[in-house]
């Protein structure tokens, strides 16, 4: 049965990774339903929160082929009942309309959201949560006015995780992450005599 | 003399262990220092814009390093494939950038597919050109990330040691594939204080070899003990991990009947009494029926492609499989294991055979004897002993075998010629068969003979290739002639695009659709090439134009005309199970 699954990945900090996790999901013509990437608790570890809807088998043949990636340092997957998880959400809504027509203060209550800019002429509210909670206000949020909406890529931390950090941390102190070496000469195009 | 002395940083200005001492080079000159430390002798390659740096310091380097010039990048990379195989060592590679680059893309995913350890390096444009469409440039990296096993684009020539040191290390360790470092040519150019050359032997995120675990190893034995009918199949897995002897010991100790897929062949001698045949699609008649027969299936160093397993709910679901394998991700992916065991075989195979029994399967191993014989009579007598006075592919490779003893390194190209070289020339040592098993790539014979030559100089290669195949990289015949490479090119020439054409006999109702291929005169075209050649057509004239061949001092071309219209026979037809194999 296809289900929502959660695959966090943790990495070294390498340009390129990116695609080459990217293309596993791709070659298998699988749809990733958000993607994010984030440092992680150890620092030059990285981490892909990764979601996508897939039967078991499926995630967990893709999963070890993740891992075999020479940057990747561990893969996971897990269903969503083994995660807490959370989307943040931006809506961006007519400041006069929001402040004539309805409670704002009860909206923001109802919904968990604050605002984070009031201008004259807009609003901008933020809240997080799940899917379904951040959907709500989109359409609370429509009969205003709504500009414009953004929802962030999931991110997640697994329920039973504690033996892998220890152990991540312990790796990271013994092994020290190289640091990543970026372009320098981008912009530099006027000193290098080129042919 | 142009040669130039390994720089050895220690002994820098006369100074022995002294302060770390540095001297200044280019990243060019760091390439090669790294090439030499790494033992490479043979690079196979073709200069162009952005990689010049590379080979202007090359130039000084000609007597440490020999450089085969290819013809086309492609070349490059299947010589570096061919390299590999019969040697065991790292193929190298470079290319320029844009399309030399892109030229690559065939080999790369070809030693992806077969687990072949090989370094490429391409040049590319200037680090501040990256992005701007300049001349020849290419986003060589994401191009070419599916089919490599790592890549990395260096920008500043520090890198270069290191990045280097992690490519060798990554391309030859654990399950083997391609590695591709990308070098911006102001990093060649790029002269910086160079503090000697360090092998790379650990990645903290890499894991090459997954750890054994000994409760496995003992299932895995108990299983093969309670075994009535165990069957062993195994693949390139053997070569790679250099564990012939180790496979040898496991399966006499078992009593047990060992077949192979193509890219196993030759891990052991044909004439094994174990050795009970080719698995697959074109396999022999006895290893796929019995796949479905044995109680315990033992898969050493394979992964289950669908050309050795035929329909997946049909195969082998009476058996309970072991599965060896050094890649965690390879098990499970096709056929369930009820047992893993991880690791190197040359490492697990010694724990199990300690465990085994000593056995025999007289009964067993009888069945394996009834189903040759039948294959025999059907296929095989007919393949060697032609009752028509056409000559058949079967003879051609019988006929060679006996004059090289099953000595000679066979490269083969893909097609029908593939499948009958593959089950009937017989090997007497391992490392013997190079061919493209995973991706079937024509047009991979000859230049992969040119790289087997290089890499086991003292071995007589011989190419088999189709008439199709030869023409997709028939330029590579000028770098036989070049670098006089004492290659003999076999072909097999049925005039037709031979497996598309049987596929389109037996499952087209006959619509030959675009497989007739006409080729040109190749005795006149090696000739060109200032390569001695023949054309055979009777069975007559075969045996001495093969002995006039292998005599030959220095590379030969030998047109046989075959079969137009023989098929390759038994047969799996796709979305069949194995023991539906089709013996006419």
């Amino acid at each position: 049965m296809k289900q929502e699954y959660t695959i966090s990945v943790y990495t070294e900090n390498q340009i390129g990774l990116l695609n080459r996790i990217a293309i596993m999901f791709s070659r298998r013509k699988i749809n990733i339903e958000s993607l994010n990437t984030s440092p992680s608790e150890i620092e030059g570890i990285h981490r892909f929160t990764i979601v996508i809807h897939e039967v078991e088998d499926v995630v967990r043949k893709l999963v070890r082929q993740v891992e075999k990636q020479v940057d990747v340092l561990k893969a996971y997957y897990n269903t969503n009942e083994e995660i807490i998880w959370q989307e943040l959400a931006l809506y961006k809504v007519p400041t006069d309309e929001i402040a004539e027509k309805v409670k704002v203060e009860r909206l923001l209550r109802e919904h968990g959201a604050r605002a984070v800019v009031i201008r004259k002429d807009y609003t901008i509210f933020e809240t997080s949560g799940h899917r379904e909670e951040t959907d709500k206000l989109i359409s609370v949020l429509e009969p205003f006015g709504l500009i414009e909406f953004v929802r962030s890529a999931r991110v997640a931390i697994i329920k039973d995780s504690s033996g892998f950090h220890e152990k991540l941390r312990e790796f990271e102190q013994a092994e020290p992450g190289e640091e990543i070496v970026e372009n320098e000469f981008l912009d530099k195009q006027d000193e290098v005599f080129s042919m | 003399m142009n040669s130039v002395e390994a720089i050895d940083i220690k002994t820098v200005n006369g100074k022995a262990n002294a302060e770390p001492v540095t001297k200044t080079i280019s990243g060019s000159i760091a390439v090669l220092e790294a090439c030499i430390a790494e033992g490479v002798e043979t690079i196979f390659g073709y200069p162009g814009g952005a990689i010049m740096p590379i080979y202007d310091a090359l130039y000084d380097y000609r007597e440490k390093l020999e450089h085969i010039l290819v013809r086309h990048e492609q070349g490059a990379t299947h010589a570096a494939q061919g390299y590999a195989r019969v040697s065991g060592r790292t193929g190298v590679v470079f290319a320029t950038s844009g399309p030399g680059a892109t030229n690559l893309v065939t080999g790369l995913a070809d030693a992806m597919i077969d687990s072949t350890p090989m370094v490429c390096i391409t040049g590319q444009v200037f680090a501040h050109l990256l992005g701007t469409d300049a001349f020849q440039e290419i986003d060589v990296i994401n191009i070419t990330s599916p089919v490599t096993k790592w890549n990395y684009q260096v920008t500043d020539a520090t890198e270069i040691p290191s990045v280097l040191a992690k490519a060798f290390y990554i391309a030859g360790s654990g399950r083997p594939g391609p590695v591709l470092i990308d070098i911006t040519k102001n990093a060649q150019l790029q002269q910086f204080e160079y503090a000697g050359y360090k092998k790379c032997n650990h990645i903290r995120s890499y894991r090459p070899t997954p750890n054994i675990r000994k409760e496995y190893i003992e299932q895995a034995a108990k299983m093969i003990n309670e075994a009535e009918r165990p069957f062993v199949i195994f693949g390139q897995g053997v070569i790679l991990g250099k564990a012939e002897k180790e496979f040898k010991q496991f399966i006499e100790k078992g009593g047990l009947p060992a077949a192979w897929t193509i890219l196993g062949a030759s891990a052991i001698p044909t004439s094994h009494p174990l050795n009970v045949g080719m698995l697959g699609m074109h396999g022999n008649y006895g290893p796929n029926v019995l796949t479905n027969q044995c109680d315990v299936l033992i898969a050493v160093g394979m992964r289950f492609d669908d050309r050795v397993t035929g329909r997946l709910d049909k195969y082998a679901r009476q058996a309970k499989v072991i599965h060896l394998d050094i890649d965690p991700a390879e098990i499970d992916k096709n056929v369930k294991a009820a047992v893993p065991v991880w690791g190197n075989c040359k490492d697990t195979l010694p724990l199990l055979t300690e465990k085994l029994e000593q056995k025999v399967y007289p009964q067993w191993l009888q069945k394996f004897k009834e189903h040759e014989e039948k294959e025999y009579e059907v296929v095989i007598n007919e393949e060697l002993n032609p009752t028509t006075p056409i000559l058949s592919m079967g003879e051609v490779i019988r006929n060679l075998n006996e004059l090289t003893n099953g000595d000679a390194v066979i490269v083969t190209d893909v097609g029908q010629h593939q499948m009958v070289a593959c089950r009937y020339a017989k090997f007497t040592q391992s490392k013997s068969n190079v061919t493209s098993g995973g991706l079937g790539t024509m047009g991979f014979a000859l230049p992969a003979a040119i790289g087997a030559k290089c890499g086991a100089p003292e071995r007589t290669v011989v190419a088999v290739i189709g008439d199709g195949g030869f023409q997709m990289t028939i330029q590579e015949l000028g770098t036989i002639m070049q670098s006089k490479l004492n290659v003999k090119i076999m072909i097999l020439n049925n005039r037709f695009l031979g497996m598309v054409r049987q596929w389109q006999q037996l499952f087209h109702e006959k619509r030959y659709s675009f497989v007739d291929i006409e080729s040109p005169d190749f005795v006149m075209v090696a000739k060109g090439y200032g390569i001695a050649g023949k054309t055979v057509n009777e069975r007559s004239e075969l045996d001495a134009a093969l002995k006039e061949m292998i005599a030959h001092d220095g590379a030969f071309l030998l047109e046989v005309m075959v079969g137009k219209e023989n098929n390759v026979f038994p047969m799996v037809p796709q979305g069949c199970g194995v023991a539906e194999i089709r013996l006419q």
